[in-house]
């Protein structure tokens, strides 16, 4: 930047009116930055401005259009397509109020510098500085596009569905969409067809949830207690031996277990019940489907809670016991003072995250019995949970709007399991440091 | 009693209890075994000890013109491949700027990953569906990776800046003093001591194409273009070619190579999980 003489400078920056450049900045993104003189990055986002005026414009001013209406032509408007280019409008327009909102408030800053008498910096200053204040952005830059559009997207798309009426009998682009309100959350719980289904598969989501979680990490903590006593012998191969489970993929395992567990000709049945005269029906009758699927998500779930505490149970200093040993402490005692808390407190959040992961887990009710037996008088199988019942919903029977409603249930019990890890990572870390 | 039968009788007790978990875990993985074992298709007539053992099923797999197993291998190498290495590109350029610089919407955004975390990805499904719809990468494998890559951010990018946290700020001040740049820091003093997490994050996006079989299932559709998981879902669902025995020698073939490296690798799992936990 070409420099005046210091003293038409100095006269110059005295005069310089921070109110002006705020104003210049509001009306078109970078007037502000070059009626403060730094015209490279005044360009930079005007042209940024222009740019977005010119080639957004009709696109956003289409995807909102389209976002509210969900289209008026019968046949020709696609609802769902026009859905999710107003979603992305909708996106695109925070992204560009952000970079806005950065660029006022970047015009009063500098303003307020030269105001307060700063000479404006050197081309090649300006451009390290705009290099080190946008590098963290650039770094982000990709990630976050991705997260946008694979991640926030598709959550916001189902979202909005659970307020349209959009189902197998409805569906563009032969039919138009249109808002419903909170209707199909009122269908749920009042028509009676929906509303015995949803209270089922609610309650036996919760019941799976709490009790194979719980099942699976008592056992793990159960075991790892055990193998820690310094009188067994053979460690490392037990362990190894106890891993397995976990090693395996899991969906193979659920579908040999789904063999296993078959009525007639399953091992279970067979070769191991067959010789006290017993025959189970493992997957046609709902309660035994739901004992089994219990017991299977304990096989595949202890051996991650048994790894996480057995390293956990290495870490904890030995002169603790050896203290507690002086003091007559039983064993009793020493683990309810001494070990529980200390394993407690360093796994908590991945527990938690267990029992999230239990109440998503698709694979294991959709694998090994779809999800049924079907049940009279309902439209979810017996023994499927909400993300199954879902999954049916939306592949199966087109139920898009329902799954939707049901989906946004889901996510409030999810993020239940959320706020309490807000609270355990805020517990760790003072504000600002994380 | 003396205190050493006591002991002897837990001891006693602690062993069988072993033993027994130790049935349990093995078998059905040697069920598994015997029946791949087994001539003919159809598990009704198979048993966990086969009386004439024999390997056609493994032989089937890999040499029968109809077999498309080792396409499908293929396809899972070449996506556990490329997502693997983009996972760890993508997710440390994010850990790195969320770990040591200062920019807006920065603690926002630590929540938001957080709370992303916790959706599956199957609550976006229909929206995922019609977007590689949209952009002609349905049935595709690059689709596939898209929305691996995309889906594993906010878990390990979490995972990641715990990591990088741990690195003391002295190393990279430091070396800013001796002129060195963003990038420089990050390349030659934010990876290479990040090793163990990397590698972390690297094998769980590795191993995810072979075990996940739901996004595969939505995805894609000619046979050609499966995954292991998928490909091997289909022996058995499929109702006219109810093939179990060729499924369990199948599924001994993905489990095998995973399960070694997976016992090999497990005590990094454990310690970046638990370091990522707590310190992120």
């Amino acid at each position: 930047m070409p420099q005046t003489s210091p003293a038409t400078k100095d006269v110059k920056q005295k005069n310089h009116n921070v109110k002006l450049a705020t104003i210049l900045s509001l009306v078109f993104a970078g007037l502000g930055q070059i009626y403060n003189k730094r015209l490279l990055k005044g360009i930079i986002f005007l042209i940024i401005e222009s740019a977005f005026l010119i080639t957004m414009l009709n696109f956003i001013i289409h995807g909102v259009w389209g976002f509210i209406t969900l289209g008026e032509v019968k046949g020709e408007d696609h609802s769902i397509i026009l859905l999710i280019e107003g979603l992305v409008s909708l996106i695109v327009i925070a992204f560009a109020a952000t970079l806005y909102v950065y660029n006022v408030i970047d015009a009063k800053r500098d303003a307020r510098l030269l105001a307060q008498g700063e000479s404006v910096p050197s081309v090649r200053k300006q451009i390290k500085d705009a290099y080190d204040a946008g590098f963290p952005y650039m770094m982000v830059g990709p990630g976050l596009v991705m997260l946008v559009f694979i991640v926030v997207l598709p959550l916001a798309f189902m979202i909005s569905l659970a307020f349209t009426d959009y189902n197998l009998y409805n569906s563009p682009p032969r039919n138009l969409l249109s808002w419903v309100g909170f209707q199909n959350f009122v269908d749920l719980v009042t028509l009676s067809i929906w509303k015995k289904s949803f209270l089922n598969v609610l309650s036996w989501t919760l019941v799976w949830t709490v009790v194979a979680t719980t099942l699976q990490i008592a056992l793990g903590l159960f075991l790892a207690l055990l193998v820690n006593d310094e009188r067994v012998k053979f460690k490392r191969t037990i362990r190894t031996v106890l891993i397995l489970p976990w090693a395996v993929p899991a969906f193979v395992t659920i579908l040999i277990f789904s063999a296993m567990f078959n009525d007639t000709f399953g091992a279970i049945n067979k070769d191991i019940l067959s010789q006290f005269g017993m025959m189970i029906p493992w997957l046609t009758d709902p309660t035994w489907t739901k004992v089994a699927l219990i017991m299977i998500q304990t096989w595949l779930g202890f051996p991650f809670v048994f790894a996480l505490f057995t390293g956990v149970l290495q870490s904890i200093p030995r002169d603790m016991y050896e203290a507690a040993d002086v003091d007559g402490g039983t064993r009793l005692q020493k683990f309810r003072f001494i070990t529980f808390p200390h394993i407690m407190f360093a796994t908590a959040p991945l527990l938690i995250m267990q029992y999230a992961q239990n109440f998503n887990n698709f694979n294991i009710i959709y694998l090994f019995n779809e999800g049924g037996p079907a049940v009279r008088g309902q439209n979810a199988g017996g023994t499927d949970i909400l993300i199954s019942w879902v999954y049916k919903l939306t592949f199966d029977t087109n139920n898009y709007n329902m799954a939707a409603a049901i989906t946004i249930i889901m996510g409030l019990v999810v993020s239940i399991f959320a706020f309490y890890q807000f609270r355990k990572t805020a517990a760790y870390k003072e504000e600002g440091e994380m | 009693m003396n205190k050493k039968t006591k002991s002897r009788i837990e001891m006693g007790f602690i062993y069988a209890f072993i033993l027994f978990m130790f049935i349990i875990i093995a078998y059905p993985l040697l069920w598994t075994i015997g029946i791949s074992l087994n001539p003919g298709t159809n598990m009704f007539s198979s048993s966990m000890i086969p009386e004439n053992i024999t390997f056609e099923h493994y032989k089937w797999l890999f040499t029968d013109p109809s077999s498309d197993y080792l396409i499908w291998y293929k396809n899972s190498v070449f996506v556990a491949v490329v997502n693997s290495v983009a996972s760890v590109i993508i997710t440390s350029f994010v850990a790195y700027a969320f770990s040591r610089y200062k920019f807006v919407g920065r603690k926002n955004g630590l929540y938001a990953f957080l709370l992303l975390q916790m959706f599956p990805a199957l609550m976006g499904m229909v929206a995922l569906y019609i977007l590689l719809n949209l952009i002609g990468l349905l049935d595709n494998l690059w689709g596939l990776i898209l929305i691996y890559v995309g889906g594993q951010i906010p878990f390990n990018a979490w995972l990641v800046k715990g990591y990088f946290d741990t690195i003391p700020r002295e190393l990279d001040e430091a070396a800013r003093m001796d002129g060195a740049g963003h990038f420089q820091v990050f390349f030659k003093i934010m990876l290479p001591l990040a090793k163990p997490i990397l590698a972390v994050v690297a094998l769980f996006n590795f191993m995810a194409p072979f075990t996940d079989f739901l996004l595969p299932r939505i995805v894609l559709s000619s046979p050609e273009n499966f995954t292991l998981a998928l490909g091997l879902f289909n022996f058995i669902n499929n109702q006219f070619a109810n093939n179990f025995t060729r499924f369990a020698a199948g599924s001994i073939l993905i489990a095998i190579p995973i399960a070694l490296v997976f016992l090999f690798l497990q005590r990094y799992l454990i310690s970046g999980l638990t370091s990522g936990a707590t310190k992120g």
